[in-house]
């Protein structure tokens, strides 16, 4: 019965060996045939996932015991993969928008050398496999595993074309950001096999940290989870380690859609969301993470108001889509949250491949201000575009509609200051999205004469990705119709309902109103729609074209944080490196190493007197030692 | 005191005299001839210990073997007192402090030994007779006894070799 | 006999031995003293055994009987160091013209 789930390492297998095949072979591989072995392994994965899903859909979860990672003493930590519906229904999203992607990113890199063709395939393929042993693992390690191999894989994408020194400092800058995160997950990890032993999730015989969070006294709870989370904060970019999401937008564009919006940065909601019973019993933890992702949400969302680069607006708006699922972790929403992470990789990745559609037709342009108008010229990529503008916006029946709507009733239960602070960061992104789709696609075109004549719309494997995923971006949100406006529809929350039942057991059960839950949607949408139109009327005619003043300049400078981190933090430690190296290492290190090297120049240049050659001294010597040893031997040892 | 203790003090003073004088002589060929006596004295102290066998190849083999192969060597080279090359005064006290320093030791050391108390078997006992020896010899470290005939085989080799004279020497 | 007596008595001639070393350059009577050195350790070989046969051997009849073995063996190795010794000495005296051992102080270099 569990066969096809005891084949689960299938999934991550495909990947590794299109990573190994692009990455040993990429000189002598030719472009096409990298593009198909790339999006090939994808696409198996996919075919088993899609077959894992079935399988776990009938009922059936396992898992796939492969090895022992590590054995010592009592603590043993598995090489297992875990399937159930959470991990295959991320693994539906992975390895689908991945294959997408990855086909796109076929047609977008075919400018590429070939053998940088082939790296760019192999690192993508790398990622995707590290985020599949992401969530598959059946433990913190093997998840841990993967966490640092998304890390390695995001800087390398980052860094992909590694001649140009600012690109390279956004990826030193996202993997040491991310290496901030990773020690605090660290740190929890040990302090789970230091209270309970192990740190598999769940084992059938209740053995697995999960199953044990009544040994843990509330303080290690809390820890764990607060420690767990800056892990969270790293990867999913969000106060205070979030600046590098939008530097990260150095990296070719399908790579900021496959890993920065669609996959990486949701693994810290995939392990929030596994490790739910824990948050859900530290009320202080999800205060926390309820505050900090309402106010990355805010705070990034008004950065996103000025940006003016295409990219960067969507990467602010990643980072604060993300603000809202921490926001629905925060709550209790976890259905919510893991809804909002599956619909938000539909749109997510929609709009980030409508944008390197847009950036290809401009030739490498991304500047907004010197866009516009170009409806006329890329017709599908402007429909598929508004699709996703319209699903982020929350406008019903489109999918982002309900994911939010879930996680923002869940957060008026909750408290309903969350509510209207997050439905006034929901009429922002409407604003900012909508900022973003008038200035570049409707008014006149401001760019180049060179520019005009060159503009066409993306080849047909690029823009089959879009269509596809703008056709989920719209249907995605029917599988949560939340119950009120049709009862029983909500099959994702029955789906998942297994993997947060110690959860939704734990939490007393709100009920809110149908009255009050039509109004809180009726104000958001009505809100949004509002904030749609106001952004186009005025963005369409007069889009900013000079440098923003005042309150703007701010915003556009993204409140300074940089500029913070810079003083706070990276000033004092150069600081602090500048006195270690001309007092410490020059003063005291280098004298010490000095010193010994001449005492030993000088120590042996009078011990070689008593290397006279002479038989006679030497047994002389000899004689002496003996005589020492046997003092010590029989004299000084009592 | 019976015989055998005075044997003992006798071989014992004996032994230790003519090694002195094997230091103190001048004359390498007195030095030989003083060794000879200091091995007889020995081969005397395995009879009392009835290790017949073991006396009768010390004063074979090293008493005669071993010490004409020096003597001969010595009137080969026609060595004499004269031609007796001499440390320095110094060296000498410092050897012999050393060599007192280390008997010294070794004695205060010998105070804590477990041994200290035990008595040896003497004059009866068959161990050391050839028989028992050979038994043990011939099975037991028959392995051993079969090496040490390679040994010496490269010995000799080695003897060989080096006494020659080099070709180039020859010519 | 006392096993405490043949203990002093070798260590007294392995000290002579040792200071013959120390104290002599000629070659030949450093070799000698070395001789001396082996010859006190045979002697107390030998005693061992009879002291171990004197307490074993009611029980094992050939008990001790390792030790005079391997006094048998150190004849052996002497006399083939002997003779390569010898032999290294003759050529010394060939190629210098004498016995003194502060003549290879060459060691040095």
């Amino acid at each position: 019965m569990n066969n096809i789930i005891d084949l689960a390492w299938l999934v991550p297998l495909f990947p590794l060996a299109g990573f190994l095949l692009n990455g040993l072979f990429r000189n002598s591989l030719s472009r096409p045939l990298t593009g198909i072995i790339g999006s090939g392994a994808v696409l198996a994965s996919f075919v088993v996932s899609v077959l894992l899903f079935l399988e776990v859909k009938k009922g059936n979860t396992g898992v796939a015991h492969l090895f022992n990672f590590i054995e010592v003493d009592k603590l043993t930590i598995p090489f297992a993969f875990l399937v159930d519906q959470l991990s295959s229904l991320f693994l539906l999203i992975i390895t689908g928008v991945g294959f997408l992607i990855h086909v796109y990113s076929a047609a977008y890199m075919k400018e590429e050398e070939p053998p940088h063709f082939a790296r760019y395939f192999s690192y993508l393929n790398l990622f995707v496999f590290s985020m599949l042993l992401l969530v598959m693992g059946s433990n913190y390690i093997v998840l841990f595993i993967g966490w640092e191999g998304v890390g390695l894989c995001s800087y390398l994408l980052i860094g992909y074309w590694f001649k140009n020194t600012e690109y390279n400092n956004a990826a030193k800058k996202a993997f040491i950001m991310n290496r901030i995160g990773d020690l605090g997950f660290l740190i929890a990890i040990f302090w789970m096999i230091a209270k309970l032993g192990t740190v598999t999730f769940s084992t059938p015989d209740s053995g697995g940290v999960l199953d044990k969070v009544g040994d843990l006294t509330a303080v290690d709870i809390t820890g764990i989870t607060l420690l767990l989370f800056v892990g969270a904060t790293g990867k999913s970019a969000q106060i205070p380690l979030y600046t590098w999401l939008p530097d990260a937008m150095a990296g070719p564009t399908p790579v900021s859609a496959l890993i920065h919006a669609a996959t990486m940065v949701t693994a810290g909601i995939y392990m929030v969301a596994r490790s739910n019973i824990l948050y859900t019993s530290s009320a202080i933890t999800q205060t926390v993470v309820a505050g900090i992702g309402l106010a990355t949400a805010i705070l990034a969302a008004t950065i996103a108001l000025k940006q003016n680069d295409i990219k960067k607006v969507l990467a602010y708006s990643t980072v604060s889509q993300l603000g809202y699922m921490f926001l629905g972790l925060g709550v209790g929403a976890y259905t919510g949250a893991v809804f909002h992470v599956m619909t938000h990789a539909f749109f997510k990745a929609l709009l980030f491949l409508g944008a390197g559609s847009v950036i290809h037709a401009m030739h490498h342009e991304q500047d907004i201000r010197k866009m516009g108008g170009l409806k006329r010229y890329l017709p599908i990529t402007h429909i598929t575009f508004l699709v996703g503008c319209i699903a982020i916006a929350g406008i019903p029946p489109f999918s982002g509609f309900f994911s939010k709507d879930e996680i923002l009733a869940a957060a008026y239960l909750r408290n309903p200051l969350y509510y209207v602070l997050g439905a006034a960061g929901a009429l922002l992104t409407a604003f900012y999205m909508f900022r973003l789709y008038a200035t570049t696609f409707l008014g006149s075109f401001r760019g180049t004469e060179e520019q005009k004549h060159h503009l066409h719309e993306s080849p047909s494997l690029m823009t089959i990705p879009l269509i596809v995923l703008a056709v989920l971006s719209v249907i995605g949100g029917w599988v949560g119709i939340p119950e009120v406006l049709m009862h029983g529809a909500h099959s994702l929350g029955d789906f998942l309902a297994p993997v947060f039942a110690a959860s939704a057991e734990k939490m007393e059960a709100h009920s809110i109103s149908h009255s009050t839950e039509y109004l809180l949607m009726g104000v958001t949408v009505i809100g949004a729609a509002i904030a749609i139109f106001v952004a186009t009327a005025r963005y369409r005619r007069n889009p900013e074209l000079g440098e923003p003043t005042g309150f703007g300049k701010i915003l556009a400078n993204k409140w300074y944080v940089d500029e913070f981190y810079q003083w706070l933090i990276v000033r004092p430690v150069n600081w602090l490196a500048k006195v270690l190296n001309s007092f410490v290492e020059k003063e005291f290190i280098d004298w010490l190493v000095n010193g010994v090297g001449k005492l030993v120049n000088y120590s042996s240049r009078q011990v070689r007197l008593l290397q006279s050659g002479q038989v006679g001294s030497y047994v002389l010597l000899m004689v002496l030692s003996i005589l020492v040893f046997l003092v010590l031997q029989f004299f000084i040892k009592k | 005191m019976s015989i055998t203790q005075v044997l003992f003090f006798f071989l014992s003073a004996l032994a230790l005299g003519s090694a002195v004088m094997v230091v103190i002589s001048r004359n390498p060929v007195h030095s030989v001839l003083w060794l000879i006596i200091t091995f007889f004295a020995i081969s005397g102290h395995y009879f009392m210990l009835n290790a017949q066998f073991i006396a009768i190849v010390n004063i074979i083999v090293y008493a005669g073997a071993i010490m004409v192969l020096f003597l001969f060597v010595i009137m080969l080279m026609n060595l004499n007192a004269e031609t007796e090359p001499q440390k320095n005064k110094w060296m000498k006290l410092a050897g012999v402090v050393s060599g007192g320093c280390l008997l010294l030791v070794m004695v205060a050391a010998l105070k804590e030994a477990e041994v200290k108390g035990q008595t040896t078997e003497m004059v009866t006992g068959n161990i050391g007779l050839i028989k028992n020896l050979g038994q043990a010899l011939f099975t037991q470290y028959v392995v051993p006894f079969e090496i040490s005939s390679v040994l010496f085989l490269s010995a000799m080799v080695g003897t060989v070799l080096i006494g020659k004279k080099d070709a180039k020497e020859q010519n | 006999m006392k096993i405490e007596y043949y203990i002093v008595l070798s260590i007294a001639l392995f000290c002579i031995g040792i200071v013959g070393v120390l104290a002599r350059r000629n070659a030949i009577i450093i070799f000698m003293c070395i001789e001396l050195m082996l010859n006190a350790v045979n002697l107390l070989l030998v005693a061992f055994s009879k002291m171990h046969h004197a307490a074993k051997g009611a029980e094992v009849a050939t008990a001790g009987v390792d030790g005079q073995l391997f006094v048998f063996f150190i004849m052996v190795v002497a006399a083939a160091e002997v003779s390569v010794g010898l032999a290294i000495i003759v050529m010394m005296y060939r190629n210098v013209h004498s016995v003194d051992v502060n003549f290879l102080n060459r060691l040095k270099h």
